[in-house]
Parts: C-alpha cells; sequence; structure tokens
C-alpha cells in the first residue's frame, strides 16, 4: 500500500514538473516570436496606410491601433491575460480573430499532416522491418536509397513536385518525414539485432516473429515511441511549404500568411500552438514509454 | 576512405572546382538577358536553354552552386561557433549554467526548424540589394541553427568537466577561461568538426527551401533556391527535362555529402 502511494507520488510530482516546464517553454516561446517580430526593421509598416483613399485621420487611427504593440512586455502581458479570457486577439492581416483562423484551419493541417505521417510510418516501417528481419543485402540498399535520395530533396521541391503531379499533399509530407523515420529505425532495429541474447534467440531456433515481438520490440520500442513524437514536430514544419506552395488553407499557410505580413496576434499565437503541440506530442512519448517500462515487483 | 567516399569526395570537389570557374565557363554573366530567345530550349548557344526573362541557365546554375557551396559552411562556421560559445561553455561551468543553456536549447528545438527560419527570414528587410540579401539569409541559418549543436556540446563538455585531466588542471591552479580554451575547447574538437560539416548539407537545403518560398537570395542572384523556384511554372517533365538539372545537381552533391559525412554523424 505504502509502495503503490509511493509511486503515485512519484509519477504525479514527475507529471507536474513535467507540465510545468511545458507551460514555462510555451510562455517562453511565444515571448520570443513576439519580440522578434517587434524587433523586426520595418515592424510599423502597414500598406493600408499607403492606400490615398484613406485621410490623414484614418491613417492615424491605423497607427493608433497598432501603438499598444510598441511595448513588447506590456503587449505579451495584455496577450496573456486575454488569452485567460478566450480572446486570442485579432490578425491584423486577415481582420479575422485568430481563434476563429485557428479554428478553421487546424482540422486541415491535422489531416494533412496526420495523414502523411501514418503513410510515412507505414512506409519507413516496413522498409525497416524488412531490411532487418531478412536481412538481405539488396533490401538494405533499396531502402537506404529511396530514403537517401528523399532525404537530399528539399521539403519545397517535393511540396512544388507534389503540385505538378496533381498528387495529395499528405503525400509530399509522408515523403518529407519518411526518411528521417527509416534511418532511425532501421538503426535502432539493427542494434537491438545485434544484441547476444537476440543472436542466442535465432541460433536456438526461436521463429523470427516471435523474436521480433518478445526480444527486438521491447529494446527498441521506447527509441521508435521517442521518434514518434519527434516526427510531429517534422510534419510540422513540412507543412509549412507543402500547404503555402500547394494551396491547402492549414495552419502552415497561416503561419507563412503571418510571417510575410508580419502579424504579431497570429504569429504569437501560432508560435505558442506549434510549441504546444511539439512538446506535447514529445511528452506523450515519455509517458508512454514510462507506463510501457518494465517495473519490478 | 572506401570507394564510395573517394568518389563523393571527388564528386563535391569537381562541383567546388567547376562552380569557382564560373567566370571562365559560364558563357555569359548571370544577369545578363537574352530578349530574343526568354524561355528557349537547349542549344548550342544556351547548354540548358535560357529562363523566362532569357537568362542563360547554365551561368545561372554554376553562379548559383557557388554561391550556395560557398556560404553554406560559412553559415555552418558561425553556428558552430555559436554551439561551442554556448554549449561548450555551459557543459564547462555546469550547474545553473548548464541548465540555462539547456533550458534556451530546448526552446530553440521546440520550434521546427523551418517554422522558425520562414518567421525570423520574413521579418527582415525583403527589398534589400541582392548582396545584403545573400548575406541576411546565410546570417540567420547560421544565427538559428546553433541549438542542436550546442546540445551536442553541452553533453560532452559537461563529461570533460569532472575527467582526470581537467580535475588536475584545477589542482594546478588552472582556472577561469584558460582552462576552457586551452584545454576543454581542443579535447572537444572531434564534436565540432563533427557538427561542422554536418551543418553544411542541413544549410544548402534550409536555403533552397527558403529560396523557394521567395525568402532566400534577392534577384537577379541566383542560388540553388531560386533556380529550383524555377520549378514551379513546369507543365512536363518530358518536354523541359532541363529544367530539372539544378535538381539533379543538388541530389548529387548532398548525396556526395551524406555519403562523406557517415563518420562524422556517428562522432557527432
Amino acid at each position: 500500500m505504502l509502495l503503490r502511494k509511493m509511486l503515485l507520488w512519484t509519477i504525479a510530482r514527475s507529471l507536474a514538473r513535467q507540465l510545468g516546464a511545458i507551460a514555462a517553454l510555451v510562455l517562453l516561446g511565444g515571448l520570443l516570436s513576439a519580440t522578434l517580430v517587434r524587433l523586426a526593421p520595418g515592424f510599423d509598416a502597414d500598406e493600408r496606410q499607403l492606400d490615398p483613399s484613406l485621410n490623414a485621420e484614418s491613417v492615424r487611427a491605423l497607427r493608433q491601433a497598432r501603438a499598444g504593440e510598441h511595448n513588447i512586455l506590456g503587449f505579451y502581458i495584455g496577450y496573456l491575460r486575454s488569452a485567460m479570457h478566450g480572446d486570442l486577439g485579432t490578425s491584423h492581416a486577415l481582420g479575422q480573430p485568430v481563434q476563429s483562423l485557428l479554428r478553421e484551419r487546424w482540422p486541415v493541417t491535422v489531416r494533412v499532416a496526420g495523414v502523411g505521417l501514418l503513410l510515412a510510418w507505414l512506409l519507413a516501417s516496413a522498409l525497416a522491418f524488412t531490411a532487418c528481419l531478412w536481412r538481405r543485402p539488396a533490401y538494405e540498399i533499396f531502402g537506404t536509397t529511396i530514403s537517401g535520395a528523399f532525404l537530399c530533396i528539399p521539403a519545397a521541391v517535393l511540396a512544388l513536385l507534389s503540385v505538378i503531379l496533381n498528387a495529395p499533399g499528405y503525400l509530399a509530407i509522408a515523403l518529407i518525414v519518411f526518411p528521417k523515420i527509416y534511418r532511425y529505425s532501421r538503426n535502432v532495429l539493427a542494434k537491438a539485432y545485434a544484441l547476444p541474447h537476440i543472436t542466442a534467440a535465432g541460433a536456438r531456433g526461436l521463429g523470427e516473429v516471435r523474436i521480433l515481438a518478445w526480444h527486438v520490440l521491447p529494446v527498441a520500442g521506447p527509441q521508435m515511441i521517442a521518434l514518434a513524437g519527434i516526427t510531429v514536430s517534422i510534419a510540422l514544419g513540412a507543412s509549412i511549404p507543402v500547404e503555402a506552395l500547394c494551396g491547402l488553407p492549414g495552419i502552415g499557410q497561416l503561419a507563412w500568411q503571418a510571417a510575410l505580413s508580419r502579424d504579431l496576434p497570429l504569429l504569437v499565437n501560432l508560435t505558442v500552438l506549434v510549441t504546444l503541440v511539439t512538446l506535447l506530442a514529445n511528452s506523450g512519448a515519455d509517458v508512454i514509454n514510462y507506463m510501457l517500462r518494465p517495473r519490478e515487483a | 576512405m572506401n570507394a564510395a567516399r573517394k568518389l563523393a569526395c571527388v564528386v563535391v570537389l569537381a562541383v567546388c572546382a567547376v562552380s569557382l570557374a564560373a567566370n571562365w565557363l559560364a558563357p555569359a554573366g548571370y544577369a545578363r538577358q537574352f530578349r530574343e530567345a526568354p524561355s528557349a530550349p537547349p542549344s548550342r548557344q544556351h547548354l540548358l536553354g535560357t529562363d523566362e526573362v532569357g537568362r542563360d541557365r547554365f551561368a545561372r546554375v554554376l553562379y548559383g552552386t557557388r554561391i550556395s557551396l560557398l556560404l553554406a559552411p560559412a553559415a555552418a562556421l558561425v553556428s558552430t561557433a555559436l554551439a561551442a560559445l554556448i554549449g561548450g561553455l555551459a557543459g564547462y561551468l555546469g550547474g545553473i549554467w548548464l541548465r540555462l543553456a539547456r533550458g534556451f536549447t530546448d526552446l530553440f528545438l521546440s520550434l521546427p526548424w523551418l517554422f522558425l527560419l520562414i518567421a525570423v527570414r520574413a521579418l527582415l528587410p525583403l527589398n534589400t540589394s541582392p548582396l545584403v540579401s545573400v548575406l541576411i539569409t546565410f546570417l540567420i541559418l547560421g544565427l538559428l541553427g546553433w541549438a542542436a549543436s550546442a546540445r551536442v556540446l553541452s553533453t560532452s563538455a559537461d563529461a570533460l568537466r569532472n575527467s582526470d585531466f581537467v580535475l588536475q588542471a584545477r589542482a594546478s591552479g588552472l582556472h577561469g577561461p584558460r582552462l576552457f580554451f586551452v584545454h576543454v575547447l581542443p579535447n572537444l574538437k572531434p564534436v565540432l568538426y563533427a557538427q561542422f560539416w554536418i551543418s553544411i548539407p542541413v544549410f544548402i537545403l534550409a536555403e533552397a527551401n527558403l529560396g523557394i518560398l521567395g525568402l532566400g537570395v534577392a534577384e537577379p542572384l541566383p542560388s540553388w533556391g531560386s533556380l529550383l523556384r524555377e520549378l514551379e511554372g513546369m507543365i512536363s517533365f518530358r518536354e523541359e527535362w532541363w529544367r530539372l538539372v539544378p535538381l539533379l545537381l543538388l541530389i548529387v552533391v548532398m548525396t556526395s555529402f551524406q555519403t562523406l559525412l557517415s563518420n562524422e554523424e556517428a562522432t557527432a
């Protein structure tokens, strides 16, 4: 009973620490992006001020509207205060509440990046397991060549090629993420297969599937789960060129538009969102690993 | 060095040499426009045809290769120096400094690299002179690309901090910057070299991504990014195969780098 209580206390404490670290990093990420935007040359420039149909008073009003963003710490504290009440501000460039923009765009990115990620994992795992299970040079060469070739092509080129070939955007994301998963998982599996107890299991005549399920996966699993967390961040990064060039109205395209139009509220919110998703994915992987870790009775 | 690595080394050196000789090999300057022949197919005069405004594509590939291949190592140098300073120093000092540096590094690493790059590049002036745009692009790559290297270096320096020779140097009365620069930093050299070499292909790809998205080197200066941007208007691979030459060159160079750097990746 006491042991169980102690275990629960340890889990709660480490979870609280993890959540605290995530919150601190997310807040710092938002502040970092806000500071970068504020320090950028031409931060005050607003294309609408060049509109000849606006009179001096309207131009002054436009300038006034952005006056609150000059003190970056003041802006950020104000942003956090309204965020706590559910108001994420209004996009300067698109003239819409950030909250509704995120609500509209997020499902597109989740679908495109999610399907892309799933495809990438399926392809990479299939190739990595084939290379490690059957250990024939041809499989190894095939996987390495394919992944190496895609690793050499910039993400934006793959997005452009998907436009030219009328291929879906998720395929481009899959091809961007796949080589990274393949390289890492193949190395992890190869290292696991080289362990003495697995070689001994093979020598004793254990079937390949049984060796994989009972001996290889418990060794390679934690690292593969950690990799799964990291690939979420890679897929999110890849969604920027893919959505921008393929014309998909998702978070990636929004980030692209926000960066080009120096839209401070939108950029800060996107940085916070992207940082949060990345950290949650990594922490989720850590939690799964912790839960799967064998414990002494 | 095995045969594949030798071949990769020869390819990289040959591409570098050819791009450095662009002034002599190119049939025209990268900005010269042949107005009578816009979007021309390959011919004896224009080996890879001309672009939409009549500029010789072969000349632009040569000059663009020179810019990408010369400035990526410069950006790698900046990022490795920053990583050595931040990661190396934090690992050497340990305690609160190490925790602070790791927190800062984690913050940088928690943001997708391309997102950070695009955001920062778009915030800097886009209507600058071509030369300034080259410097801005590669300086940003160097200034933002230090985080992963710093993480590795902080771990290596942390391990060195408690090693026998550093403890002995401390016991002999050596401390402060002298201990760091004379004893710790030289022992980080293998990791520093590995990080430097690994960063080069990463920065080449990053510049290409920025260039395609219109945030790279400004026109009329060519770079691999701006050359690859031409793929946007491509209709058919078979009819316009020559427009794929910059992409093929990039793949060949990147593959060569991958082959060459397999040992460095293990060190890093």
